[in-house]
């Protein structure tokens, strides 16, 4: 296959950046998105030239590290799929693919197509834990968790982290991910503790993160890699307003 | 509760947003029934009577204040909640691809809001303002249904009114069940319900609205 690449290359942060254009003649269809990359690098360490920097790490599909945005689409044209994930058969021989990294101010660009996702982990840090008391571990079996509930919270913590949701929403929101982890510990018991203090906490670092508010669009839904549907944003909205108008301690 | 979390949080800003848009939706639902009163065809007796009730009973005027709150908070909060957004995303994409996962009036609904917006103002000063100072300066309301009469019978009125329309219909078609879904609603059997009756709602209230000008410029109703 002949693949002609659109690559928007930038140095550091405060580089503006610019597209660059690469032919590629010995794409195989059975090569994933980031291995085409990895030929493409090999090709430009050849030429002397700067590789292109892109975020990687298990390529199955289930670290959340690979990003890109591939002709328009956060992880490309297929659905429930990573960039890791896409292989080139989807794409036709002679194609121009423009790839373009996470663009959010949440996000800000490190190197080429590399962001900065830390605002993610700081959203953690403001709510997406559970107190656990110290000691040796306890039985798995030792709190019951009712089995449709056990299944709902695994299906929210599907998400991988990966801010498709936020480069696929008009406002960068990143409501989809943090309404996957409210959700996801607000359904078992081990996040009772904490349920009204995390929802509140984790909206408001999202917010001061510079993450966009939900204008409930969809988009994130269509395009997240593991499909977690918006359903849980409607949660984590009621999750707020029972926080809001019935906070535990007496105001 | 935090009341400024409602104006500064981004979930409060959507319940403010949902809260007042469900309000709306109720005062489209009053003022199309008024308004149906034309097809009627009785040269304008039963709607004038009722926009005399409408005009006049002390109980409405106080209703009418509330009105009023809700529509400067909702277009207040929705220019907010844009202005905020678009900051959202300091560098574009070169290439975006969104038409493949959502609607394009689900993007659009600042825009929407803002037309609606235009649209309202004109119809107050077509309709409302003069209505009002008519009443309060010689003391009895004007004859609505003749004044229908006269502003239709533009044809740019007309246009201007179905433009309106057609924005107002957009502007439903995501916002009914987008409200919904702020205040909490996930249930997988309801939700496609919400969203058939808001979509419906969205088509059926526009098109009673619209034909109420183009009757009355076609003069169908007379």
């Amino acid at each position: 296959m002949h693949i002609t690449l659109k690559v928007w290359r930038q140095k550091n942060q405060q580089d503006r950046g610019h597209f660059e254009t690469y032919q590629l003649d010995q794409v195989n269809e059975d090569m994933s998105f980031l291995e085409m990359f990895d030929v493409l690098n090999d090709q430009l360490i050849r030429e002397g030239k700067d590789p292109v920097a892109f975020d990687h790490d298990c390529r199955e599909g289930i670290c959340g590290m690979c990003s890109m945005y591939i002709n328009g689409r956060p992880h490309g044209p297929l659905k429930g799929t990573t960039t890791c994930q896409l292989h080139m058969r989807h794409f036709k021989d002679g194609d121009t693919i423009v790839v373009e990294p996470w663009r959010a101010a949440a996000f800000p660009v490190i190197k080429d197509l590399v962001v900065d996702r830390s605002a993610f982990d700081r959203i953690m840090q403001a709510g997406g834990f559970i107190s656990v008391n110290t000691g040796s571990a306890p039985d798995a079996n030792a709190i019951p968790v009712e089995k449709d509930k056990a299944d709902a919270a695994f299906a929210a913590a599907a998400c991988i982290g990966c801010g498709a949701c936020v480069a696929a929403c008009k406002n960068s929101s990143a409501m989809l991910f943090v309404s996957a982890k409210i959700a996801q510990l607000a359904l078992l018991p081990q996040g009772q503790p904490e349920r009204k203090t995390r929802v509140l906490n984790m909206i408001a670092q999202m917010d001061k993160e510079g993450f966009g508010s939900c204008s409930n669009i969809g988009s994130c839904e269509a395009e997240c890699p593991k499909e977690i549907p918006i359903t849980f944003i409607a949660k984590a909205n009621r999750e707020y307003l029972q926080a809001m108008l019935a906070p535990d301690l007496p105001e | 509760m935090k009341w400024r979390q409602l104006f500064i949080s981004p979930v409060g800003r959507k319940i403010v947003m949902a809260f007042t848009g469900l309000f709306l939706i109720l005062f489209l639902v009053v003022h199309v029934t008024i308004n149906a009163c034309i097809f009627l065809n009785d040269h304008g007796k039963t709607f004038n009577a009722v926009a005399h009730f409408m005009g006049t009973n002390i109980l409405i005027h106080f209703l009418e204040i509330g009105l009023f709150v809700g529509f400067i908070l909702h277009i207040i909060q929705g220019w907010m909640i844009w202005a905020s957004n678009s900051k959202k995303r300091p560098v574009k994409y070169a290439v975006w691809g969104a038409s493949a996962n959502s609607h394009w009036y689900s993007r659009s609904m600042g825009l929407l809001g803002t037309l609606i917006f235009i649209f309202l103002v004109i119809h107050l000063a077509n309709f409302w303002v003069p209505n009002r100072y008519h009443y309060i300066t010689q003391g009895e309301e004007l004859n609505l249904f003749e004044r229908m009469k006269l502003i239709f019978s533009s044809p740019i009125i007309v246009l201007i009114y179905l433009g309106g329309l057609v924005s107002l219909s957009y502007h439903l078609m995501h916002g009914f069940q987008s409200a919904f879904r702020t205040f909490g609603m996930n249930s997988k059997r309801y939700i496609p319900i919400v969203r058939g009756i808001g979509i419906a709602f969205a088509i059926i209230v526009p098109v009673l609205f619209a034909l109420m000008p183009i009757l009355v410029y076609l003069k169908v109703i007379s």
